[in-house]
């Protein structure tokens, strides 16, 4: 008996194209990419047929958590050092290392009372991270920060444009609260951030 | 490399040697599908969109309610209440009837066709306006300009948007979604008064707590 003979091939598949079109997709992904700015929690907007899209600079999002929690978070760098040293103008005994600073400008958002910033800046970034779950800038009619930081900000950069972006199963009194802080400010005009959803049928 | 030839040997002289050139590009592949899902994981695609909302200042409170004298009959007055459940009354609330006070829903059969009906006028022209614009007859410029003369009609409906401690960011964004689909030109947020109060409370109890006060 004679066995048959397996027959030896080489198999070299040819990856090049496979390559090329990765590396196109690649690319597209890149190119079209926004980052996700990193948030302490993650909120679900309410959808709504808007359609004007957010603009890529001087946006200071005011971040609403359910629970009520209020977080700010100022894209430009420059502008937050100079907000921070407003800040520290008014409290006198607050004074910031420059490793705070840097520490301050590391960290996306900003959501501590004041009276623990430099505590908190001298934590780790994921120690951050996990203190800033359950904190949030004090927004109550005795002590509202929220406004204070907010009243710097817009005084360093007047062309920013604020935004709302609240969980859709916010109670409305902490909405409203926080509308009404921007209302004291004379900041009449803001922003509510949405997702998108098509218009209606026959609309 | 095995099949590097170091020269020499039994290689024949004046024919260049053929080498084989095929580079392996499967652990590039791989890298780069790493790279795309990471991108993929870690990228939003698409940017959020906003809604502007322009809210009076605190010094100035009474625009709405002067104007609304004006038109009285073309106003309606929504009231969000607890339970994503939405209330409406026409004109001037009504204490003594409970039934002026009518519990609608968010859906297209609820609020939208309530105000459909109502600001017809105004809406038919703004729809024609967004068929042009599907079409692209007309520039997002002239679009805007247009949709404002339109909503600056006369005749349009006016919007009280009065939101409960009970109700939730969703809900106003969905009446605020309302405004813009029904092309609504004026509408105000405003918060509750203690006749809204006892309207809700009149409903519920079905005419009871008009009865009560009149005892």
């Amino acid at each position: 008996m004679s066995k048959v003979k397996v027959q030896k091939r080489e198999l070299f598949i040819d990856m090049t194209a496979m390559s090329d079109v990765t590396v196109l997709l690649l690319t597209f992904f890149m190119l079209t990419a926004t980052f996700l700015p990193k948030e302490p929690i993650q909120v679900i907007t309410p959808p709504s047929v808007m359609e004007i899209k957010i603009p890529d600079a001087n946006l200071l999002t005011i971040l609403v958590k359910p629970d009520g929690l209020v977080y700010l978070n100022l894209d430009r760098p420059e502008d937050k050092k100079a907000v921070l040293d407003l800040v520290s103008k008014d409290y006198p005994d607050m004074t910031f290392s420059n490793q705070q600073l840097l520490s301050f400008l590391n960290q996306p958002t900003i959501g501590v009372p004041f009276s623990v910033l430099p505590r908190f800046l001298d934590m780790s970034l994921s120690d951050q991270d996990a203190y800033l779950k359950q904190s949030g800038v004090p927004t109550d009619s005795v002590n509202n920060q929220l406004a204070t930081w907010i009243r710097y900000a817009t005084q360093v950069n007047s062309d920013l444009k604020i935004a709302i972006k609240a969980d859709q199963e916010t109670p409305y009194p902490k909405v409203q609260n926080v509308i009404s802080t921007l209302q004291d400010l004379k900041q009449n005009r803001f922003n509510l951030i949405t997702t998108l959803k098509g218009m209606p049928e026959g609309y | 490399m095995a099949e590097i030839n170091t020269g020499g040997g039994e290689a024949k002289k004046g024919k260049p040697q053929k080498k084989n050139l095929r580079v392996d590009f499967t652990p590039m592949v791989d890298m780069n599908m790493l790279l795309i899902t990471f991108f993929m994981f870690c990228t939003t695609l698409s940017k959020p969109q906003m809604m502007n909302l322009v809210m009076p200042t605190k010094d100035a409170p009474k625009d709405i309610n002067q104007q609304s004298k004006v038109d009285r009959e073309k106003t309606v007055t929504i009231i969000l209440g607890a339970d994503n459940v939405p209330y409406y009354y026409f004109g001037e609330p009504n204490y003594e009837d409970y039934k002026s006070l009518i519990a609608s829903d968010y859906s297209p059969a609820g609020l939208r066709s309530m105000l459909t009906e109502r600001n017809a006028k105004v809406l038919g022209n703004m729809l024609e306006l967004r068929k042009e614009k599907y079409k692209e007859k007309v520039t997002q410029e002239e679009f805007n300009e247009r949709s404002r003369e339109i909503k600056d009609d006369k005749d349009g409906l006016v919007v009280v948007i009065k939101p409960t401690k009970e109700s939730t960011y969703r809900n106003l964004v969905d009446v605020l979604d309302e405004m813009q689909i029904c092309a609504i030109g004026t509408y105000a947020i405003v918060d509750m008064t203690e006749g809204d109060e006892f309207l809700l409370k009149n409903y519920e109890s079905k005419g009871a707590a008009f009865a009560e006060t009149k005892k």
